[in-house]
């Protein structure tokens, strides 16, 4: 849980920086570096036994108590359509809450593990030209932080879009 | 004025709501010939406290109707005028109009003030048939409308003139302000009162340094000089509020009194103290209202329906102390935490057992805050009964009963509609007209019994009229004629009865203003439903029909079966559960090779298994070895295949599609004792799945 209160504590500092930038916490799924908004990042929690919610997609892990409220938790992998691993000590649940038009709406994924957070510049964003990759409508863009890939988010369509 | 009234508007409207829902109530009631002087009161003082809360915003449409019927009102309570049936109807005509007014002003519309020019000029009318009796000037009436009005906590008013004026001298208590009266408002009621023949002088001698100054405290006083001949009870009026928390003396005005002051009286003169008072209360917090409309926190104006709800004290007595007796378990707790040893395990087993009594009492508490005697619902019904009754031309009586039943304010809301459609059906369809009745040997007057019951966990509406019952000739011939069933169908007593649940269906003969209109017992049914609750009808030709509303108490907490399926638990609502057996050796049927039927006692029940339905991926048992719940939803039943029953318990219905989205045959999730979360069932929609289920599977056999 120490990563938490790091990450939420860097969450609400403003940059001074004369560049805009953005931070974002990253984390490693199959050996890739993706990053969300740090902005939109609740907590981070172990993962935990979730209830299955019937005829829904396979990404869908199910529901979890959330202190009383019920948050659903989407495998990362599989919405990815990445090969599926057991779950181990360093999976990791990212809560998330973003604001959609209906609200705000809390929702989990789960990633192999938690890898930093980074403050990228929003010049340096990249846009994706993949042709038709099915998970281009997730992706905001690439960036380069030390010399490494890291595949920015687009976390309102992530969560909202079910099929 | 530095104060920004506007924000206490919602407030002044919900009050007079109230006020209005109040007089209308009382007016209902009244007995002609013999008025019980409560009630009356209660009409006028309603009245009163509408026209005071008007002017204070300065809502003068308001205040001027109200002011009419005020007058009225007084001349009835004391005794100067008979209540008649006709003056009932423009006052209960001016209860709506002014409702109306309200609310355009709350939708910040200019009021459309035709029905209240209208009724104002038939009281006028009324009143003016009537010199005799009140005071001689021009406003008189209305003068000893005010002073019986405001005069409950007065010292020594009286009532007759000041002769040549009236001397007051004013000094209110520092903290005059914060109890939301405002000298200027004060200043300028005494000036309409006056006619502008008026002076005031201020007297600043107290005022302290600016820095030694509160700007919340008031530290001026007046005197003010009126000179002309008013009513003291106009002057006691305006004053009415600030006696407690201020020096008041009025003396009539003697010649040379009046001579004495300074002659010229002028609004600008009067202004002076307002300038004064406005720069003293320059950083006055905007906490000012009138004490009587400052009970409840004003929720924000744009919002049509307010969101706030009245809780007695009692309620939050209790569970104050609540709170109380658990912080005080907790400190227990904690101190036998610090030095536990196992030999103090007896204790905290009392410890927690405490605990879990004080939080299930606060539970239950605290879900009592919201809920709300049924009454709020009922009592706008016999006003409806009253003018539907007319319109209909039949005798109606409604009877009501059980109006302190208590439901949840969610539910409250919701099932206002259903009911007056299900009364104006039984009024329209149901109670015959008189002549009718007579030929048919009953009384005239037909009844319509509204009665509210809690049974079993639900709360129970029965709406039963002894008119003709529900004619099963019309209902099937409409029913063939719309294509709900064919010809040659027959259907039990129950099934037809149902069929006016069916969409589109009307067996009115001609459409009327009140039904008829072919979109009514299928909403009402729908509503319900919506609520998880349920209607049925019966009916007893030649005696009459009822309704028969069965809600749950409320939407946030259920009564479950816990059942589980494989490793995974699910939720049945306990209120849906006909039975649960055990298959050994009982006729189960297969149709068709696909479905399987289970013959109940005379009835065949679809089964249904939970885990195929759900594409639950666990091994269950056999369907031998399984149970199955017979559930009813709609009238149907069906069987519903599962593992094992656990235990039943009150769960608190929690919300999927707050986060995820709505899940076909899920109504909701809860979290169980030990923090997981089990899915709630949704009986209707898991019935509805089955049927989709097998008629895929039909499809696709035929396709292969």
């Amino acid at each position: 849980m120490g990563a938490a209160e790091e990450t939420m504590e860097q969450g609400n500092g403003t940059p001074h920086d004369e560049l805009a930038t953005e931070q974002y916490l990253t984390f490693i799924m199959d050996n890739e570096e993706y990053g969300v908004d740090i902005l939109a990042v609740q907590e981070i929690r172990g993962w935990e036994e979730a209830t299955p919610v019937p005829n829904t997609a396979p990404h869908l892990r199910g529901v979890i108590n959330l202190r009383g409220t019920i948050v659903p938790i989407i495998d990362l992998r599989l919405r990815f359509n990445i090969e599926a691993i057991e779950y181990g000590e360093a999976t990791v649940v990212v809560v998330l809450k973003i604001k959609t038009d209906k609200g705000h709406r809390t929702m989990g994924i789960i990633v192999d593990a938690i890898s930093d957070v980074y403050d990228v510049p929003i010049e340096d964003v990249k846009n994706t030209g993949m042709g038709d990759n099915a998970n281009v409508r997730f992706i905001k863009g690439l960036v380069t932080v030390k010399k490494r890939m890291v595949i920015l988010l687009e976390l309102e369509k992530l969560l909202t879009i079910d099929d | 004025m530095s104060v920004d009234l506007s924000q206490f508007h919602q407030v002044f409207f919900e009050e007079s709501y109230e006020g209005l829902d109040a007089m209308e109530n009382g007016l209902l009631n009244m007995d002609m010939d013999d008025i019980d002087s409560e009630v009356i009161n209660t009409i006028f003082r309603s009245a009163h406290s509408i026209k005071g809360g008007a002017g204070t915003f300065g809502f003068n449409q308001i205040t001027g109707f109200t002011h009419v019927v005020e007058t009225v009102l007084d001349e009835i309570r004391g005794g100067d005028r008979k209540m008649d049936q006709s003056l009932l109807d423009i006052l209960l005509a001016s209860v709506d109009c002014l409702r109306g007014l309200l609310q355009d002003l709350q939708s910040g519309d200019e009021p459309e003030m035709d029905t209240a020019n209208e009724l104002k000029a038939k009281f006028e009318a009324i009143l003016s048939g009537q010199t005799e009796g009140s005071a001689p000037s021009s406003n008189g009436a209305s003068d000893s409308g005010n002073s019986q009005s405001g005069n409950e906590d007065q010292n020594g008013s009286t009532p007759d003139g000041g002769g040549e004026g009236w001397f007051i001298r004013f000094i209110p208590e520092p903290q005059l302000l914060q109890s939301g009266n405002e000298p200027v408002r004060m200043f300028r009621q005494l000036e309409e009162v006056s006619e502008g023949k008026m002076d005031v002088k201020v007297f600043h001698d107290k005022m302290p340094t600016l820095s030694a100054m509160n700007p919340e405290h008031c530290y001026l006083s007046w005197e003010i000089t009126i000179k002309k001949n008013v009513d003291r009870a106009q002057i006691d009026e305006v004053f009415e509020w600030v006696i407690d928390d201020a020096e008041v003396h009025i003396e009539p005005l003697v010649g040379t009194t009046l001579t004495e002051e300074p002659a010229p009286a002028s609004p600008a003169e009067v202004e002076k103290p307002s300038d004064l008072v406005t720069s003293a209360a320059k950083e006055k917090v905007p906490e000012k209202a009138d004490t009587k409309a400052a009970k409840k926190p004003p929720s924000s104006p744009q919002t049509q329906e307010s969101s706030s709800i009245r809780v007695s004290i009692d309620k939050v007595d209790s569970l104050i102390n609540m709170v109380g007796e658990l912080v005080i378990t907790q400190s227990m707790l904690g101190q036998l935490g610090q030095n536990f040893d196992i030999s103090r395990i007896q204790r905290l087993q009392e410890g927690l057992a405490q605990l879990e009594h004080n939080t299930r009492e606060l539970q239950e508490s605290v879900m009592k805050i919201r809920m709300m005697p049924i009454s709020f619902v009922f009592s706008r019904f016999p006003r409806l009964v009253r003018d539907t009754s007319r319109i209909l031309n039949k005798k109606i009586e409604l009877v009501m009963s059980g109006e302190s039943t208590e439901l949840d304010k969610t539910v409250m809301e919701k099932i206002g509609d259903p009911l007056v459609h299900l009364i104006r059906n039984s009024m329209d369809h149901g109670i015959e007209t008189p002549d009718k009745r007579v030929a048919n040997g009953k009384s005239e007057t037909g009844t319509v019994k509204l009665t509210a019951y809690h049974q079993s966990g639900n709360i129970v509406i029965e709406i039963k009229d002894d008119g003709a019952g529900l004619n099963k000739e019309k209902i099937l011939s409409k029913a063939i004629e719309n294509g709900l069933i064919t010809e040659d169908q027959t259907l039990t007593d129950e099934q037809v009865h149902d069929l006016i649940f069916q969409p589109g269906f009307s067996t009115a003969d001609q459409v009327s203003d009140l039904s008829g209109r072919g979109v009514g017992m299928d909403v009402v049914r729908r509503n319900i439903s919506a609520l998880n609750g349920t209607v049925e009808v019966e009916s007893f030709p030649g005696k009459g029909s009822s309704f028969i509303i069965r809600l749950p108490l409320t939407l946030a907490i259920l009564d479950g079966q816990l059942v589980s399926v494989g490793d995974q638990t699910f939720i049945f609502p306990l209120v849906s559960i006909v039975e649960s057996i055990q298959l050994e050796g009982r006729d189960l049927n297969n149709v068709g090779g696909y479905s399987d039927v289970l013959l109940l006692r005379d009835e065949y029940v679809p089964i249904i298994p939970l885990s195929g339905t759900f594409n639950l991926n666990v091994e269950s048992k056999t369907l031998e070895e399984s149970i199955i719940v017979v559930v009813e939803t709609e009238g149907e039943k069906i069987g519903v295949v599962v593992d094992e029953l656990m235990g039943q318990q009150q769960v608190v219905i929690k919300s999927l599609e707050e986060n995820y989205k709505r899940i076909e045959g899920i109504s909701g999730a809860t979290i169980l004792g030990d923090g997981t979360v089990a899915l709630i069932i949704d009986i209707s929609g898991l019935a509805k799945m089955a049927g989709v289920s097998i008629k895929h599977l039909d499809a696709s056999t035929i396709a292969a």
